[in-house]
């Protein structure tokens, strides 16, 4: 549209405030009123993966300086609750009876300082009489030893078990020229927000809990927690300062979010929280985890007829969202961009004594992409063909009307085949085969490797709508509510684009308010890359509906009718057709509104359905096939996700997706030894990915905008790590396709592909 | 034990015990909260200062170490309320999303630059090695940071 700000390039609203004082986070309340006084909270965590508690003694622990109180379970009077997503298991928020998982909270001290905690709880001693402990999801999914004894099994959720038809087993593939098996872990990842979790709870003085917490939404803290603690609606509310990253595991409320409220009740003062890095990397839950058993069958000249997978997901010791993202996320995602006719998948979710498995970027839809990909990579190895090319045979052709999978998921619209030219088109993938076809010939110890991948994944596939309320206040300026929940998406540049794009008040003058539950009731938060196209389509639609209300008001301001009234987007005023000099302003409006409730406007926008972006990456990189280290040289990405807000906010989160799918195929994986003990528990262990390790990532711009929003405008905050993830660890497998290679579980470390070159020399 | 330290040009003082970290006297001793904790291992860099000009990870410092020297945090980098060339650049090249290692990632740029004028990319990004950010995957930083070195 001609003179609209929309897919622009602006610059970020919130950075001076990032880049001069810093945000502010939870830990960062210092002048709250409701907070002065406040105590400490340090959770007394197990050390032991899997025991029966005998005994908890605090006495010592009581003589530690700054130490007011201990609470236990029983001190705190609190009752097992139910898993959402397997009522039968039941756990209390503090352990009681048993402990699960290294990192489970047990106990918690309260210190008049915040460092007093930690040597307090060092000096509780807890008796547990161990149990066997099961961490290998295959050893726990036949174990006689169950985790939740109640359940009767550690499996705690399957497909088959709600009416998802089982896998029929190799009878499918009775009619393939070829067909690959395979065996693929998808590793346990640390998501690591920068900013651990953090929260503080008070009591008011008419009983209301307040709670001020790091989350990725707001309402749905607000509703469990208020269950959590036997409260009413409208007995809570939730405050969400600035947020520092969240990556999907700050979705739900976690037991010390749940109980902080009973602690602050108990002890009769305000309570605050924050966990170190360490705890948070056992206690904050943890992503991926899957173990994917695939069969690929099809045509000796590339066409891919069946696929059968099925998917263990280690669920942790706790039946949180984890749990569910195989059946509900990877299955119906599982055959991807390809035109399958067969595919059966099944899905069995494993409890074991690990630190429970929630969302975490992608959340089921990586786990999908890097299952379909790699057993694309070994067909394609299997019948001697290129990679590239037997994607492209097996491609959905472009559709633009929804497109049906043969599993039962039905896609916006896709165009799979452009985004896979343009991608090699980019990477100018001849070029990069002929050098690797060259280093091979010279026997080159350093060996390139290519890899691709085509995706497709679902996004805002959760949720039914949005919300938003914008405000025009006497001074004309504009305050946008919204029930999607920043923490580095930019929404306040970006909804602050689209109100000024409709309403003519400028970005500096709009204001957005999120995360406040008095504030903002109703919200879906930012998850599964709803925001814009639930989120923003709601500011979008609200600020239309807005102008439309302001016309009414302005018509009678001018006795005028109001078919006469015109709004000059340019002015932000609107006037009588034909005499512009005699206009009223946003302000004037608001000020002739004051006694009438103010000039407001909310919107519930209902979605129209899920929408499936998609696109192609190229990666390329560089092992040593003495060390067997992997250097990632380039990466290349084409990402569609429909019409584009502002490109800026967009290529940041590609990048940051690419380097969190690149981390997962080169470094990161959460491990425990045999006993169940973390041994990946810090910054210093957990490989993390720093700038050292990355190039600079290569993005192309394609834009298939979706019919299901009126901003056409489709998720991005995960694809890049959907795309990245099987194309990286698909090159380091290229680098060595040459000795007989075909398969290298992630990540590809380099003790790992040292290992496989030996197996293959 | 007393501690004399000054920080961003105003001279400071305070009784604190002898195992604060200079991020702790920081953050509250003086509560400037730009300063973030990232870690408890010195990993991520979230809490980078400077310390007599050189990038330091005030995790690592006792503030008692820093007693007599100069500190300067994010909070002391704009003057009058135009920011530093580094604050701009990661402005103008979206180098921060939720922006928690902003203030770390910021300071230790400068240190970087300081130490080297005109870093290649190879450099930006070796010489940030020590500054973990988990939203940017450090494109649009390593950008940032060459834009400023111009």
């Amino acid at each position: 549209m001609a003179g609209s700000i929309l897919g622009n390039r602006v610059l970020r609203k919130e950075d001076p405030k990032f880049l001069t004082t810093g945000g502010v986070y939870v830990d960062d309340l210092s002048s709250e009123p409701l907070l002065v006084g406040a105590l400490h909270a340090t959770f007394i965590r197990s050390t032991v993966a899997h025991a029966n508690i005998v005994s908890i003694d605090t006495s010592e622990a009581l003589e530690s300086p700054g130490v007011v109180a201990i609470y236990t379970a029983a001190d705190l009077g609190l009752e097992p609750v139910a898993a959402t997503f397997n009522p039968t298991a039941k756990r209390t928020l503090l352990a009681s009876g048993k402990v699960r998982y290294v990192g489970e909270p047990v106990a918690v001290v309260l210190t008049r300082l915040a460092n007093q905690g930690e040597d307090a709880a060092e000096k509780v001693i807890i008796d547990y009489d161990t149990l066997e402990v099961l961490i290998d999801i295959e050893q726990a999914m036949t174990s006689s030893t169950h985790i939740y004894e109640e359940c009767g099994s550690n499996v705690v959720f399957d497909s088959t078990a709600i009416g998802m038809p089982d896998n029929t087993g190799d009878a499918m593939f009775a009619d393939c020229e070829v067909v690959v098996k395979g065996r693929y872990v998808n590793q346990r990842v640390a998501p690591c927000p920068l900013e651990v979790r953090a929260s503080a709870a008070a009591w008011d003085n008419e009983g209301r809990l307040i709670q001020w917490m790091s989350t990725q939404h707001a309402q749905g803290a607000r509703d469990t927690i208020q269950t959590s603690n036997g409260l009413e609606a409208g007995q809570m509310r939730i405050i969400t300062p600035d947020v520092g990253g969240g990556f999907g595991a700050k979705i739900g409320a976690y037991p010390e979010e749940l109980v902080l409220g009973a602690v602050a009740k108990k002890a009769g003062v305000p309570i605050r929280w924050l966990e170190t890095r360490s705890e948070s990397m056992t206690a904050l839950g943890h992503g991926r985890a899957q173990i994917q058993y695939v069969t690929i069958g099809g045509t000796k000249a590339g066409k891919v007829t069946a696929y059968q997978m099925h998917v263990l997901q280690d669920s942790g010791a706790w039946v949180d969202i984890g749990a569910i993202l195989a059946p509900f996320m990877t299955r119906p995602m599982a055959s991807g961009v390809y035109d399958i006719p067969k595919i059966e998948v099944r899905t069995t979710s494993i409890a074991t004594n690990t630190t429970p498995v929630v969302a975490y970027r992608g959340a089921g839809r990586p786990e999908a992409t890097a299952a379909i990909e790699r057993a694309m990579d070994m067909f394609a190895a299997e019948i001697g063909k290129d990679a590239a090319e037997v994607r492209r045979i097996n491609l959905i052709p472009k559709f633009l009307d929804p497109h049906s999978t043969t599993i039962g998921q039905t896609y916006d619209v896709g165009d799979y085949e452009e985004s896979l030219n343009r991608v090699l088109a980019a990477a100018d993938y001849t070029k990069l085969r002929s050098e690797q076809a060259a280093r091979r010939a010279s026997g080159n110890v350093k060996q390139l490797g290519i890899g691709v991948s085509v995706y497709v994944e679902i996004t805002a596939g959760n949720s039914s709508g949005e919300s938003a309320k914008i405000e025009v206040t006497q001074d004309g300026r504009a305050v946008v509510y919204t029930g999607t929940s920043p923490h580095g998406q930019g929404h306040v540049t970006a909804w602050a684009m689209i109100a000024s794009d409709t309403t003519g008040i400028p970005m500096d003058k709009i204001d957005v308010v999120w995360g406040d539950t008095d504030l903002v009731p109703k919200g879906g938060g930012t998850m599964g890359s709803r925001s814009l196209q639930q989120g923003g389509v709601a500011v979008h639609v609200a600020a239309g509906e807005l102008v439309e209300q302001a016309r009414k008001h302005a018509a009678r301001l001018l006795e005028a009718n109001e078919e006469d009234v015109v709004f000059d987007k340019a002015s932000a005023a609107f006037h009588v057709a034909g005499t512009p000099a005699v206009a009223k302003s946003w302000a004037d409006l608001s000020i002739a509104l004051a006694n009438d409730g103010g000039l407001i406007q909310e919107t519930d926008y209902v979605s129209q359905g899920a929408t499936f972006p998609f696109g192609a990456h190229v990666s390329v990189v560089e092992v040593d096939t003495e060390t067997g280290q992997v250097k990632l040289l380039r990466h290349v990405a084409c990402d569609d996700a429909g019409k584009v807000l502002n490109p800026l906010l967009l290529e940041g989160q590609i990048h940051g997706g690419i380097a969190q799918g690149a981390a997962q195929a080169l470094l990161e994986e959460v491990r425990y030894d045999g006993d169940g003990n973390p041994i990946t528990s810090n910054f210093a262990d957990y490989a993390f990915i720093s700038a050292a390790e990355l190039p600079s990532f290569e993005v192309i711009h394609m834009e298939t905008p979706t019919p299901r929003n009126p901003l056409g405008a489709k998720g991005i905050g995960e694809s890049g790590t959907i795309g990245s993830t099987p194309a990286v660890q698909s090159a380091v497998i290229d680098a060595l396709a040459h000795l007989g290679v075909r398969h290298i579980d992630m990540p590809t470390t380099a003790e790992r592909v040292w290992f496989e070159i030996q197996k293959h020399k | 034990m007393k501690v004399s330290i000054t920080v961003n040009g105003k001279k400071s003082e305070h009784d604190v015990e002898p195992r604060t970290l200079l991020v702790h006297y920081v953050r509250e001793n003086l509560g400037l909260t730009g300063t973030n904790i990232g870690c408890d291992t010195s990993s991520c860099g979230a809490c980078t200062v400077h310390l007599n000009g050189e990038a330091v990870k005030s995790c690592t410092i006792l503030a008692a170490q820093a007693d007599g020297c100069s500190v300067d945090t994010i909070e002391g980098l704009s003057k009058d309320g135009v920011m530093h060339p580094m604050q701009q650049a990661f402005m103008e090249n979206h180098g921060l999303q939720c922006g928690y290692c902003t203030p770390g990632m910021v300071m230790a740029a400068i240190g970087l630059l300081n130490e080297n004028p005109h870093p290649t990319e190879e450099d930006v990004r070796l010489g940030l090695e020590g500054n973990l950010c988990r939203c940017t995957g450090y494109h649009n930083i390593v950008k940032s940071v060459l834009a400023a070195a111009k």
